[in-house]
């Protein structure tokens, strides 16, 4: 069993690994953040202030860039990013129907993006430049193109199942 | 890899690796091309391309995957990836050659057969081939199909073609033979002169010539300069700049190459959209083959000037696609334009010259310096020279990329190309045209009368539309243009950095007034004002966002203003779109009486006798939807009175 503490020293070598890739240059802020959050999915907020020390940049400098870029996000996402393209050719092709309907599939109300075990964040996104096969989805890396409120649907379902069955073993 | 046959210059023998490339080409019976562009991958290209590989092993044919220069063995069949080939709606698509066969749909099921008929004896696999929408008639290949036969593909004459990861592939299509003479055979202010002479206009938007804005760059006496390729295409509906960095990045390599050459810039940074992985990755993996090949770094080709060049990817802010908000993101800060001037080809990255031109333009470049000026205006209009080319999507039976020259006029991208409107049962139907966005949350639209209009940059400009980075949506008849404006506004709105108060203010106040239209909360005075704040932010906004974001809203006023005056004056959306503004009823024949909507009413609108049809009183109902969910019976729709 490893202590809280070896953990936390595991979380902040990765990051020194990611600083000393972009060669602490301030001026690559953006790819490291990237970098960081590919790694953690999002960007945890005691690590921000770790690499505003690391590049001699003020804390408030990495936290503006940071909530400045929609990809950069402050809070844990899910472990699948949902995204709906809200690009014009998908808005006309039905788009809000399908986001929608992943809202309800998943339970979110409010300004909610992700579902409380973690599992789904529901965005939307601006064109994916899919536009040929609106209305598009996006699970994590995958494109579903011309795609249905109900096939949505029962994507997001049958990777719930899954997750339920390998969960079980 | 294969070993390059070095010049007396120390640089790359193209004409060498151009032959050889020939040559192992020569070596192969069939090429098989399977599009790997972000909508073909989407629809399963790639499953295609794997069982296409194995099936191909087991029927006992020699393969190959990629052009082996070295490899002196014949082979049965080549079968190679390739960028998009821009009619991603019937993709995955795949093409033979010599046949010059183009299958659509293809799916893994098919791949036994395609191996069988095609690659056994030569015949095409009928049910595969394109039909035309209008006669159902099957067609064979890119040439007998009129979304490809009435294009002019130059900037895309090798997309969807070549293998985009394939250096030797661009080489043997005369690549980098432009960077070549310009670099030997010129000096920089000849390179300036000829693309001026060529009036190539910036493809991002604004149309700025790229031949003066490469001159101001070279007149700063300074030794540290840049350029910049923007692929931060965030216009919603637009993908013309991720096809050509999927399809053919070495072209824009090359164009950069030849604007180093022409302003003096050292070093240059790609800037994609992380939306788009492939292009990344694309782009990514030819730089280090060019750098490898000595195409850039220290001495390119050979000559004395350095040139390397990076790829950075966007976070997600439209903003950055703004020439001095993108110089600020690649500084590592918030993508926030500053006012002008001055320019950033004077002041751009870390205060020294950096000229920022779109993808498209790059790509334009080489075959004007190989070609000449003059050449390259025997294409489009006297003062918009060249192509363009554009996303068509929306309500529209092609929907794809296009490339054709400036001055082809809506009805022929729209009719021929695009196979026609698609009306609201989906089938083409040209009489449902209602209208086409253009340059999107920045552009305008047009409508049936300006289907005859050239299209450039001037006469769009006049019109309050412009061409934009060229992406064109389709809307047939049943669409709101209310809530396309409010569309665009919340677009923009979102995507106001901030920085400046009338954009950030004035964005959120106009999509305000626009939802009180669509809530049925506006009066007449509602469009004076919406037009009122329009013209402050278009005037007073810091940056080429705030100063087009009213574009959208303003034009669709203009051409559809008895469809706003109805969301106002008469309470009612024609297109039955607004669902605050469309009354609600009740099937008779559907209703069984059970009172299930009567008691969800909060107006008490509902009545009705127990096991008889109820009604909806039009002058009580609040049209809020809640006896909508309650019905069993589907007996209450929208819209019909």
């Amino acid at each position: 069993m490893k202590t809280s503490a070896q953990t936390e020293a595991r979380r902040f070598e990765t990051v020194v690994e990611i600083l000393e890739r972009y060669e602490r240059d301030p001026s690559r802020l953006i790819p490291i953040l990237q970098a960081v959050q590919e790694e953690y999915r999002y960007l945890p907020e005691e690590i921000l202030a770790y690499i505003a020390v690391s590049l001699g940049l003020s804390p408030a400098k990495v936290y503006g860039v940071a909530t400045f870029y929609g990809h950069f996000s402050l809070e844990a996402k899910g472990k699948y990013v949902v995204r709906v393209c809200a690009g014009t050719a998908c808005h006309v092709k039905g788009s809000k129907a399908l986001a929608d309907a992943l809202r309800k599939e998943l339970g979110l109300e409010g300004k909610r993006k992700t579902t409380a075990d973690l599992l789904f964040t529901l965005e939307t996104v601006s064109c994916l430049g899919a536009c040929g096969l609106a209305p598009v989805m996006v699970v994590n890396e995958e494109v579903h193109g011309l795609i249905e409120p109900r096939a949505a649907v029962a994507i997001v379902r049958s990777i719930r199942e899954k997750e339920a069955a390998d969960g079980g073993n | 890899m294969v070993v390059i046959d070095r010049n007396d210059g120390g640089g790359l023998d193209l004409e060498v690796v151009a032959a050889a490339h020939e040559a192992a080409l020569g070596r192969v019976k069939r090429r098989i091309v399977v599009c790997a562009g972000t909508g073909c991958v989407a629809n399963g290209s790639l499953r295609v391309y794997e069982a296409l590989k194995k099936r191909v092993l087991e029927a006992g044919l020699s393969l190959a995957v990629e052009v082996d220069l070295q490899d002196e063995k014949k082979k049965d069949v080549l079968i190679s990836r390739s960028g998009c080939q821009g009619f991603c709606q019937v993709g995955p698509l795949l093409s033979v050659e010599p046949e010059g066969i183009l299958y659509t749909h293809v799916a893994e099921a098919d791949v036994s057969e395609i191996v069988e008929r095609t690659l056994g004896r030569g015949e095409a696999v009928e049910r595969l081939l394109y039909r035309d929408p209008v006669t159902g008639q099957a067609k064979r290949g890119r040439g007998e199909i009129e979304f490809y036969a009435r294009q002019d593909r130059r900037v895309l004459a090798a997309c969807g073609l070549i293998d985009p990861e394939d250096l030797h592939e661009y080489i043997a299509r005369e690549g980098y033979k432009a960077a070549r003479k310009a670099l030997f055979e010129m000096s920089p202010k000849e390179v300036c002169e000829v693309v001026k002479a060529s009036g190539l206009r910036g493809r991002g938007g604004a149309g700025f010539p790229t031949g003066r804005k490469w001159e101001l760059a070279l007149r700063q006496a300074e030794s540290e300069k840049y350029i910049i390729c923007n692929g931060d295409e965030g216009d919603p509906g637009a993908f013309m700049d991720r096809s050509v960095l999927e399809g053919n990045p070495h072209s824009v390599l090359e164009g950069m190459i030849i604007g180093a050459r022409a302003t003096g810039a050292t070093l240059g940074y790609v800037y994609v959209r992380a939306e788009y992985p492939l292009a990344v990755r694309r782009v990514r993996a030819a730089v280090e083959a060019a750098r490898a090949a000595g195409l850039l770094g220290e001495g390119v080709m050979g000559s004395g000037t350095d040139f390397d060049v990076r790829v950075m990817e966007g976070a997600g802010a439209f903003v950055c696609g703004e020439a001095s908000a993108m110089v600020s993101s690649i500084m590592g800060g918030r993508g926030m334009p500053r006012p002008k001037p001055p320019r950033t080809a004077e002041k751009g990255l870390w205060g020294k010259p950096t000229v920022v031109n779109n993808v498209e333009t790059l790509a334009q470049v080489p075959t004007i310096v190989l070609r000449g000026a003059e050449e390259y205006r025997k294409t489009g209009t006297a003062l918009s020279p060249g192509t363009k080319t554009y996303a068509l999507t929306g309500h529209v039976a092609n929907t794809g990329l296009i490339e054709v020259p400036f001055g082809a006029t809506l009805r022929t991208i729209l009719f021929d190309i695009g196979g026609g409107v698609l009306g609201a049962d989906g089938k083409p139907d040209n009489a449902a045209f209602k209208a086409v966005q253009i340059g999107g949350p920045s552009g305008g639209c047009l409508t049936k009368e300006q289907l005859d209009l050239p299209m450039d940059f001037d006469s769009l400009g006049a019109i309050g539309a412009m061409v934009g980075s060229g992406g064109l949506v389709v809307m047939n008849e049943g669409t709101c243009m209310v809530q396309m404006a409010r569309f665009f506004m919340h677009f923009t709105q979102n995507e106001s950095c901030g920085k400046c108060v009338p954009c950030r203010e004035g964005t959120r106040q106009i999509l305000a007034l626009l939802d009180d239209i669509i809530e049925g909360k506006a009066d007449e005075s509602t469009l004076g004002l919406i037009e009122e704040l329009c013209e402050s932010v278009a005037s007073s906004s810091l940056c080429g966002l705030g100063a087009s974001a009213p574009s959208p809203v303003l034009s669709m006023l203009r051409q559809f203003r008895p469809e706003f005056e109805a969301h106002v004056r008469d309470k009612s959306c024609p297109t039955r779109q607004c669902e605050a503004l469309t009354p609600l009823a009740i099937d008779a024949a559907k209703c069984v009486g059970c009172g299930a909507c009567a008691r969800s009413c909060p107006a008490g609108a509902i009545s009705g006798e127990r096991k008889a049809a109820h009604r909806i009183d039009p002058g009580a109902c609040v049209k809020c939807g809640a006896c909508l969910g309650t019905c069993k019976f589907d007996a209450i729709k929208r819209g019909i009175v």
